[in-house]
């Protein structure tokens, strides 16, 4: 296809081209920064989580007395137990993406002292017997807690529990001592001290970090006896088949309430709490591509208008051209190519544009540099649109039938 | 002649449908969306208490160790511990001062058959309600006397009352908040800053629904209720005791009604700092000093996703005016020969300019129109999101006025390339054509 002719009769419509071309390099630039924004979203949407996220159910139990709770914490994980189709429970003080976080920082030097800024902040959890069970948590290294840890530990008047043991993240060893065995190894915070007894594949943590999502898995488990909780061990964890955890979530949530009668019992499923968690991060991502799909269809209705407009200024041209022998192919052909080259140049302004875009959404926001290959992809989009929105008014030029020439007037 | 024009854009617009429907749809999308984000993102930064805000502000300090400390970057916590919240409020160098921390009420109430439940509660100090124009429907505050002696006493929300006493005065009644009857002394009417500037650092939601319970520091603490947040910055022996632990959990509020009092006041927080510094419990000497909005916009309480929403609508509405930009251009091109005779027979260039402006006008007006009902079906979309501040998505009558602003400007913009293509048309040539 020769070019030429086209780019001197773009020479001729300068204005119109400069806006298709304009449209095109602002769609291109919105639709790369917009899909890349969507895809950050739903990629963190998706974080693995080392749990049994379907069976698992959650009951909160809040408003309890803390004097008694360790007689009314083994009856009530009794009571749950006689739930049908519960297979295990325990309690804990947190569950991952629940939004209940407790941190601290940890050192992995004996002198290391909360005020250490060096130190690593890691969100604890603190689990009764049998939590690993219950969660399903997947043990790559060492071993869980023993009965006696369970026991042993409680609360004293400081933050930290009284205990020696700590179960960690397969990332929270590595953060701590990269290329090493965590087995064995203690956390500092004096004047408390934990060594690793176990290493647990990766659980996210209560709130999870979008800057960095290695972070998001910096946790570690403690032991923890009913006794000795204060109050501190408030979501009841029921394990079960996928299919029962509805009903066993209200079944529970009942039962903590009767057995409770001055607490306020809350169950949810696992998925709720997921769910939740992410409900803004995901509407967000819906209503972006809500945007994407209107400014494209905005876009495509631009490209027909004016090339519908175009061809209808060059109804004589056309029937001349077909009149000398040019055939429908040639006509479609003609529109398609100058589309691609208008195309081409939108696309070229337009990455520009997206890679100065994303500069700013990098500065003003928590952004990461987008990748390369969102502007050839977002290349690729706008060029099937492109021909997409001309080959309705290309074939409405082909089909100018070429007596029109013969016409004095176009 | 305005009149003469309106009849000749109505004429061309009906003429082509088609074209005439994409151009409006096209605007009204952009409008729709840029009103929808905007009305989200001036809610969301708008002034919480308009009529005080410049007179109220928040002390800052700063009892971390040397250890991470930049001269001059790093900035002071958002809240202070217990001995240095004291230390400011009994030094009384504001009109009014207070201290707060959110906390979580246990209401039981006192039906049978009714279950307990959990409210927002502030602990907080006398001085809380006048200085925050909280206003009353029933009783009053609280005495400085109550604070010191930790009385037994509550303020409730109107909501709280409706709730649990059906609306009447219950000033005299009491309420069971955990396991102690408090006597209520106020009813509060509904009260419900936005946002919530007065929980910043303090694990609590920045937009919503009012707080339920507000009750003195000391007697909250009496009832063993803690604070939602607390940030130790040295080891901790006795976490239960938390006015002696190294840990901040309090925001301290002061209302300064001239620059004078601001400037007093700093200096006063600067010199309260030294001191601590010379006793060896402080090692860093940065205080802070800002006003309620400053604070609002160095804690960045407008969601990012909200920003970038604005952003992109933006970006969008961009999009559709150089759309529309297109279209009509593509229109009046197509009329050149009914220019040509309108120029023959006398019409001036102004003329023609005009006639075109009026016709990108009125396609402005009906994308205004439609993208009204875009905007308030966008604010219904996203009342119906899980968001803290969905309930408050409405258009108010400033942002329904300048919905006809934008669309009018949009479209004027939009007009004005195409209509001057018209105006410079030489007529003789489209004669000739015709």
């Amino acid at each position: 296809m020769e070019i030429r002719p086209i780019l001197a009769s773009l020479r001729k419509h300068r204005i119109p081209a400069i806006l298709i071309v304009l449209e095109i390099a602002l769609a291109c630039a919105v639709l790369c920064n917009a899909v890349f924004m969507i895809s950050k979203r739903v990629s963190d949407i998706h974080l693995p989580n080392a749990i049994d996220e379907q069976g698992l159910v959650a009951v909160t139990l809040r408003g309890t007395d803390d004097k008694l709770v360790g007689s009314d914490l083994p009856r009530n994980l009794a009571a749950l137990l006689g739930i049908a189709g519960v297979k295990q429970v325990a309690v804990t003080s947190s569950l991952p993406l629940s939004q209940n976080n407790w941190g601290w920082s940890f050192g992995s030097s004996p002198d290391s002292v909360i005020s250490d800024k060096k130190n690593i902040n890691v969100s604890l959890y603190f689990v009764g017997a049998g939590a690993d069970q219950a969660l399903g948590l997947h043990l790559l290294q060492g071993r869980f807690f023993n009965a006696d840890e369970f026991a042993d530990s409680k609360f004293d008047t400081a933050p930290l529990p009284e205990t020696h043991v700590v179960v960690v993240t397969q990332r929270t060893a590595e953060r701590f001592w990269p290329g090493q065995s965590a087995l064995g190894k203690t956390l500092y915070s004096m004047p408390h001290y934990y060594s690793v007894v176990g290493v647990v594949e990766d659980v996210l943590r209560p709130n999870i970090n979008t800057q960095n999502t290695d972070k998001s898995y910096e946790d570690v488990f403690f032991p923890m006896s009913a006794a000795g909780s204060k109050g501190a061990l408030g979501f009841y964890l029921l394990r079960g088949a996928p299919q029962d955890r509805d009903r066993i979530m209200r079944d529970a949530e009942q039962k903590l309430a009767e057995l409770n009668p001055a607490a306020i019992a809350k169950g949810t499923t696992y998925l709720g709490i997921r769910a939740k968690y992410f409900a803004d991060m995901s509407s967000m991502a819906w209503m972006l591509v809500l945007v994407c799909a209107v400014m494209l269809a905005v876009t495509a209705f631009g490209i027909v208008g004016l090339t519908s407009f175009w061809v209808g200024q060059r109804r004589r041209q056309i029937g001349i051209r077909r009149a000398v022998g040019a055939t429908r192919g040639h006509i479609l052909q003609y529109f398609q190519t100058e589309n691609f080259l208008l195309t081409s140049a939108g696309v070229l302004l337009g990455m520009g544009l997206a890679f100065g875009i994303n500069l700013y959404l990098m500065q003003h926001y928590e952004m990461d540099r987008m990748p390369w290959y969102y502007l050839p992809c977002g290349a690729l989009a706008l060029w099937l649109l492109g021909q997409a929105s001309v080959f309705g008014p290309a074939q409405k030029a082909a089909s100018v039938p070429p007596v029109v020439a013969t016409r004095g007037i176009g | 002649m305005f009149a003469y024009y309106l009849d000749l854009a109505l004429r061309s617009l009906k003429r082509n449908r088609v074209l005439t429907t994409l151009m409006v749809l096209a605007l009204a999308l952009g409008i729709g969306a840029t009103i929808t984000t905007l009305t989200v993102l001036r809610l969301l930064s708008g002034d919480p208490l308009p009529q005080k805000s410049a007179q109220l502000f928040y002390p800052q300090i700063d009892p971390n160790s040397k250890d991470g400390y930049l001269e001059g970057q790093t900035k002071p916590d958002l809240t202070m511990a217990y001995p240095d919240a004291m230390a400011l409020m009994h030094a009384k160098r504001g009109t009014r001062q207070a201290a707060m921390a959110m906390t979580q009420a246990k209401i039981m109430p006192d039906k049978a058959h009714a279950r307990p439940f959990f409210s927002d509660a502030v602990m907080t100090t006398a001085d809380f309600f006048a200085m925050f124009d909280a206003p009353f429907q029933y009783g009053s505050g609280w005495s400085e006397a109550d604070d010191e002696s930790g009385a037994e006493l509550v303020v409730i929300a109107g909501f709280l009352n409706d709730k649990l006493f059906g609306g009447t005065n219950s000033v005299g009644k009491t309420i069971r908040v955990g396991d102690h009857d408090l006597r209520i002394v106020g009813v509060l009417k509904p009260w419900s800053p936005q946002p919530r500037f007065y929980t910043q650092g303090m694990g609590s939601r920045s937009y919503g629904d009012g707080d339920a319970v507000f009750l003195p520091l000391r007697t909250a603490r009496a009832m063993e209720m803690g604070p939602q947040d607390t940030e130790c910055y040295a080891a901790v022996e006795d976490f239960r005791h938390l006015e002696t632990a190294p840990c901040e959990w309090l925001g301290v509020w002061v209302e300064l009604n001239n620059e004078g009092a601001v400037a007093g006041y700093k200096q006063f927080l600067d010199g309260y700092v030294k001191q601590q510094i010379a006793i060896g419990r402080f090692v860093r000497p940065d205080t802070s000093l800002l006003d309620l909005m400053s604070l609002m916009r160095e804690q960045q309480v407008v969601p990012d996703d909200v920003r970038l929403q604005a952003d992109l609508a933006f970006g969008f509405l961009l999009i559709c005016v150089v759309n529309t930009v297109g279209l009509l251009l593509a229109k009046c091109l197509r009329r050149s020969q009914e220019i040509g005779v309108r120029r023959a027979l006398g019409a001036t260039r102004k003329e023609i300019f005009s006639q075109f402006m009026v016709e990108a006008g009125m396609v402005g007006l009906a994308g205004g129109v439609l993208g009204l009902a875009f905007a308030e079906l966008g604010l219904l979309g996203i009342r119906h999101q899980p968001a803290q501040y969905a309930s408050l998505a409405h258009l108010d009558l400033s942002m329904f006025a300048f919905t006809f602003v934008v669309a009018l400007v949009a479209s004027l913009i939009a007009g004005l390339l195409p209509a001057w293509r018209a105006s410079v048309l030489a007529p003789a040539p489209q004669l000739k054509a015709a």
